[in-house]
């Protein structure tokens, strides 16, 4: 059929040859310069990202650069930069993927329960084993608990609302938050009950917070987010058509609801983690991604989602070196992100009008 | 060919489609018309598997919907409903070479940006190419999809409704670009329209639904009948001779 329609004299695109020249390309950038701003801004936030970085682990490093001393003491440092890779990587990667298979960019996966079961698991073990519990129950087993509980919610949820006959994403999310919310007001009803001292223990904990990750946590952590990382990312390609919705993917032949559910699983993987290893960071896959779309400028997941992740990086270590170096006040640095973070999501809505 | 064996579709109790036997031949454009809630376009749906069927075979040249791999039937069958939101911010020519990906998987190749404009081309996108999907009209927006399928260089290309929210010379236009695109191109075109005088005009087959059934497949000369649209559409309808072929006057 292509062949004879190619030597049709009179069809109608053949009499156009001159429209049809080399420099009509269809790549992942609109023109040239958008494509160089978008390696511009990721230079930029890998200069911004390197110096925070170096600046946590050698700032006020009391012993002289170089030294043996100094390494020590860097390498303490690192645990917590560790962290903050994996929560940026995750956070970035999983709201990303999550948002285009799901076709919304106003839900993050946050909303499947996973903070409200970390929330309902501290608060239960401090409930029933008491302070002492919940400072005991900081080990390797029980982040490996976490994980796996998390992990399989998100998978019965999946399973019970994907596969089905009936498959529906919308009803999953909003079972996902239903779920979320019981969840949640059974950990305030515990909370009620407790001593006001062990609810300011746990309140401490249920802040999002870098040094609630252990360096233990980490041989399980970082192969787990570095394997679903790199399968979503090699997933780019089938990404950009699920993001065109259920029936245009299946239109062009990419198998949606076994795509969406592999996708959907690393997202729990990597939400799990992320979740497990430092707490609940509401805020930061959206702020990211957001500003991921708007100035990466382009539908291609190859080039969102490492803006994404290096834009996590950058704003998790930016924070604690200005939180730990400036204001002296690292504790709070989840609320001064999402503090920061609503506001130039606002300014950014505001400006373009459109998400 | 199209052909559909006992294809029954249940929704409920009451409600259900089929069964519908069918052959829709190869080459030119078939209309599906009917009343509103008649089943054309979950029969549409259906023969491009965005739906599955509760009964029966569809085979598109041969080829079993259902038992064939998704992305084998992408390089057979295109179907575009008549809905379309994205997410994500694309431009008219990004969007047409997502038609490349049953072939290029997403790694477009020199020969897909050549066919890629020569869709371009053919729907007159092409100095539209660089804009961004949400700053387009309707009518070009829908002429872009269009462009998205036809690039996906399928034999049997189906349309949900293509002249939805389209004025009268859009609607023309993109009549004509279909027309074009069955006779120069060597497309079967099934598309689903609601004017009778469109699918008089342009198509050249006629297939009727009603209550989930085939009430006829005929050539245009055959189904312009006073009884047979007036029995079909539950409404008085008088066909005259327009300058163009036969009209239906029934306002």
């Amino acid at each position: 059929m292509s062949a004879n329609f190619l030597t049709h004299q009179h069809s109608p695109v053949a009499n156009t040859p001159a429209a049809i020249s080399s420099d009509r390309v269809s790549g992942a950038f609109v023109s040239r310069s958008s494509r160089r701003s978008y390696w511009i801004i990721m230079a930029i936030l890998l200069l911004l990202s390197a110096l925070a970085t170096l600046g946590l682990l050698a700032y006020k490093n009391p012993m002289p650069f170089g030294s043996e001393r100094f390494w020590i003491v860097a390498q303490r440092r690192t645990s917590a930069v560790t962290a903050m890779g994996i929560v940026a990587v995750s956070q970035a990667v999983a709201t990303v993927a999550f948002q285009t298979v799901t076709n919304n960019r106003i839900i993050t996966p946050s909303i499947m329960g996973f903070q409200s079961l970390y929330t309902a698991i501290h608060t239960a073990t401090i409930y029933f084993f008491g302070a002492s519990g919940l400072i005991a129950s900081r080990n390797l087993e029980m982040f490996i608990i976490q994980l796996v509980l998390m992990i399989l919610l998100s998978l019965a949820l999946y399973s019970w609302l994907l596969t089905g006959k009936n498959a529906n994403m919308h009803a999953m999310l909003l079972i996902g938050i239903i779920v979320g919310g019981g969840l949640g007001s059974v950990s305030t009803f515990m909370q009620r009950m407790l001593t006001p001292s062990e609810f300011d223990i746990l309140t401490a904990r249920l802040f999002g917070s870098v040094n609630n990750a252990e360096a233990e946590y980490y041989p399980i952590a970082i192969p787990l987010v570095v394997a679903s990382t790199a399968l979503i990312y090699l997933n780019s390609r089938n990404l950009n058509v699920l993001g065109l919705g259920r029936e245009v993917s299946q239109n062009l032949g990419v198998n949606h609801r076994r795509h969406s559910l592999i996708v959907l699983v690393l997202v729990a993987v990597l939400m799990a983690v992320s979740t497990a290893l430092v707490g609940p960071m509401t805020f930061l896959g959206f702020l990211v991604a957001v500003l991921a779309y708007q100035w990466a400028d382009t539908f291609d997941h190859r080039y969102i989602m490492p803006m994404a992740a290096l834009i996590a990086y950058m704003v998790l270590t930016v924070a604690y070196f200005l939180m730990q170096h400036v204001f002296y006040a690292q504790g709070v640095v989840s609320i001064v992100i999402e503090l920061v973070g609503g506001i130039v999501f606002l300014m950014m809505i505001l400006k373009k009008g459109r998400l | 060919m199209i052909r559909l064996d006992n294809v029954a579709k249940r929704y409920g109790s009451d409600v259900s489609i089929g069964p519908v036997n069918l052959q829709i031949p190869a080459g030119g454009i078939t209309a599906l018309v009917g009343p509103n809630g008649a089943g054309k376009s979950t029969l549409l749906t259906m023969i491009g598997r965005l739906l599955d069927i509760d009964e029966g075979a569809i085979h598109i040249a041969n080829f079993d919907v259902a038992s064939t791999k998704s992305e084998d039937l992408a390089k057979i069958v295109s179907i575009l409903r008549q809905e379309n939101h994205f997410v994500t911010k694309l431009t008219v020519r990004q969007l047409v070479g997502f038609g490349r990906f049953p072939y290029s998987k997403g790694r477009l190749t020199a020969e897909d940006e050549t066919i890629i404009s020569r869709y371009i081309d053919f729907l007159n996108l092409g100095e539209l190419e660089n804009r961004y999907l949400d700053q387009l009209s309707g009518g070009q927006r829908q002429r872009a999809y269009v462009a998205m399928v036809l690039a996906q260089e399928t034999d049997y290309v189906l349309l949900d409704e293509p002249l939805n929210n389209l004025d009268i010379a859009h609607s023309v236009q993109m009549m004509k670009h279909l027309k074009e695109a069955a006779t120069a191109l060597g497309r079967t075109i099934v598309v689903v329209l609601h004017d009778i005088n469109f699918a008089a005009r342009y198509a050249d087959y006629i297939c009727a639904v009603k209550d989930g059934k085939i009430a006829v497949l005929d050539t245009v000369e055959n189904v312009m009948h006073d009884e047979l649209l007036t029995e079909i559409f539950n409404t008085p309808i008088t066909v005259i001779d327009g300058p163009d072929g036969a009209i239906a006057c029934y306002h």
